[in-house]
């Protein structure tokens, strides 16, 4: 089959052009995309050199919203608390979805039925997730007052999880931890089947052990997978959002408001766009940049030249 | 790998995180069905006294109810946005090697990294200048657009697995492109369609930041926005909050039900090889 379809393109490819279709089949996908998703791109630049409050059209300011966004602490705070909940998340949630992952990887019975329920977070909306937890974590109603023993040490502030700002930063490191572990197990579960059996079997030969074969064969087999789940943990810790919004509005004080809450806050509650929109900027900037680096880590650009020519 | 002996730290280890995921959903179900003083005195985790469907009724009254027509049209419009775009941009990205549509994938996937954040407020601007604020046609089009990247990915790594050969045999029988994606490319990607429909449900029906910003009436609330603006409302009274979420959840357990292998092979694959 090589041949033939090799021959068939030196002879001038005319009858596999046949059937191919043109690139008008991907414009539709594409012009909707970019008009949503990537125009607003360029709308949110020119929104950060006027000012605009929701009322009226935007005025030119020039540089004043970016001169004063520089000035401003909160900002730098707001990266402080971004940069500290991205890495807790993915110093969280990487080890146990590796874990998880290859352990649901084998194909028992028990180990497919465990993995439908552990799989529920993933169903639920971020909203539900935090709403419930919110009912959860409550001091006087809530898991702290029913498990005292366990929630009235200093380590969880007594039980009062939302007034001291490491306990808070540990709620949504927690929440975000049951909520996106499912993803990431599944993503590890597809790598750790992917793994040539072989590999285990030649090593049970030499004599290796269950942990041996573990750090020798497994971690470094899912390479690939661990880049592409941590970018993903990632680009996700950069903009987490519904969480803060439900379980701890930023705070207690400003402890836990992260960029883009601290944005949603110039925005739409103090409805000052320029200043908002200085700051969707520089989140754009920080995930295109993220991006970039996923793609070319994970290989997915190169992935369009597997099936084809073979 | 693990054929040997028990893997004792194994199992201590995922029966932990078990405890973990389903502590509260056992709370979330049992709560919806206890009173709210019952819920307060004895505790999240305890058993209940009695049982009552009291929490539901509140619920139904508040005009919860409401919220699912709101939300499923939303969601069938972004299915539906969905399968019209991105089965043709897969079935070119697939088999039409020209630059230009080399330079559409490439958008595509760094399109998947732009958060939704980073555009909330040019899309609220946009939506308020073309007179859409506070309509569902405001939150359809950027929630189907954003959908678009993840289904074009999962739709081509299914369009990919249609091996050369079939594609051969029917360009040398002279069906031009739109004979091989009727006749042979859809019916063959049927994996790949289910995973994208349910992957676009769960994420209209789930989806909550461009309601949160781009409505504000009750007549156009979604779900998510509704179960808010109640627990902000509410917020004390925890089983009824429970019933809430539970009410919310129950379309999503079904669709979870029938297209648990779509939605699991497809995401399972993001992380490639």
């Amino acid at each position: 089959m090589t041949t033939l379809a090799k021959r068939g393109r030196t002879k001038g490819s005319g009858g596999l052009k046949i059937g191919r279709p043109s690139f008008l089949w991907s414009l539709p996908a594409f012009v909707y995309f970019a008009i949503f998703a990537l125009l607003p791109l360029g709308v949110v630049v020119w929104l950060s050199f006027t000012s605009w409050d929701a009322i009226g059209s935007p005025h030119w300011v020039g540089t004043s919203n970016w001169t004063a966004m520089f000035k401003n602490p909160e900002l730098l705070q707001s990266f402080k608390i971004t940069g500290i909940l991205t890495i807790l998340g993915i110093a969280t949630q990487t080890p146990i979805s590796m874990l998880l992952g290859v352990w649901a990887s084998g194909y028992q019975k028990n180990r497919a039925i465990l993995s439908a329920l552990y799989f529920i977070p993933l169903l639920m909306s971020a909203i539900a997730i935090s709403v419930v937890w919110a009912s959860l974590l409550s001091p006087y109603f809530g898991l702290p007052h029913e498990l005292h023993w366990l929630f009235g040490s200093a380590l969880f502030n007594h039980g009062f999880l939302f007034s001291s700002s490491p306990a808070a930063i540990g709620v949504l490191t927690f929440v975000g931890m049951w909520q996106w572990t499912p993803f990431h197990t599944l993503i590890y579960q597809g790598g750790a089947r992917a793994i040539p059996e072989v590999l285990y079997q030649a090593a049970s030969i030499d004599g290796a052990g269950r942990i041996r074969q573990f750090w020798s064969i497994t971690v470094p087999q899912l390479r690939n997978t661990m880049i592409t789940s941590m970018v993903l943990m990632l680009a996700g810790g950069l903009t987490t959002f519904d969480t803060i919004l439900v379980l701890t509005q930023g705070g207690p004080g400003t402890a836990t408001t992260s960029t883009s809450y601290y944005m949603y806050l110039e925005g739409f509650k103090s409805f000052q766009f320029g200043p908002a929109s200085v700051l969707s900027v520089m989140l754009i900037v920080v995930t295109t940049i993220v991006s970039l680096i996923a793609v070319r880590a994970s290989g997915w650009d190169k992935m369009r030249s597997t099936q084809e020519g073979l | 790998m693990t054929k040997q002996r028990p893997n004792y730290v194994a199992g201590a280890f995922t029966s932990f995180w078990l405890v973990l995921v389903i502590a509260p959903v056992y709370v979330l179900i049992k709560a919806s069905f206890q009173t709210q003083e019952d819920y307060t005195l004895s505790g999240p985790l305890s058993i209940p006294k009695s049982l009552t469907t009291s929490n539901y009724s509140t619920v139904v009254s508040s005009g919860f109810l409401h919220y699912f027509v709101a939300t499923g049209i939303v969601t069938v419009a972004v299915v539906g946005i969905v399968l019209l775009l991105v089965p043709p941009v897969a079935f070119a990205i697939v088999r039409n090697q020209s630059r230009t549509v080399t330079f559409v994938f490439r958008a595509f996937l760094l399109g998947l990294a732009v958060p939704i954040q980073a555009v909330i407020v040019p899309i609220f601007f946009i939506m308020i200048k073309v007179n859409l604020y506070d309509t569902l046609i405001a939150v359809i089009l950027p929630t189907a657009a954003f959908s678009l990247p993840l289904s074009t990915i999962i739709m081509t790594g299914s369009m990919r697995d249609i091996t050369p050969d079939l594609y051969e045999a029917m360009s040398l029988d002279g069906a031009n492109s739109w004979r091989v994606f009727w006749n042979m490319v859809l019916p063959l990607s049927r994996g790949g369609l289910a995973t994208i429909i349910v992957f676009s449900a769960l994420n209209a029906w789930n989806g909550f930041l461009f309601p949160l910003i781009l409505t504000q009436s009750k007549s156009d609330s979604v779900f998510t926005l509704g179960l808010f603006n109640f627990q902000t409302a509410n917020g004390i009274d925890a089983p009824a909050i429970c019933a809430a979420v539970v009410l919310s959840i129950i379309p999503i357990l079904l669709v979870y039900l029938f297209a648990r292998r779509a939605l699991i092979q497809g995401l399972m694959g993001v992380g490639g090889k």
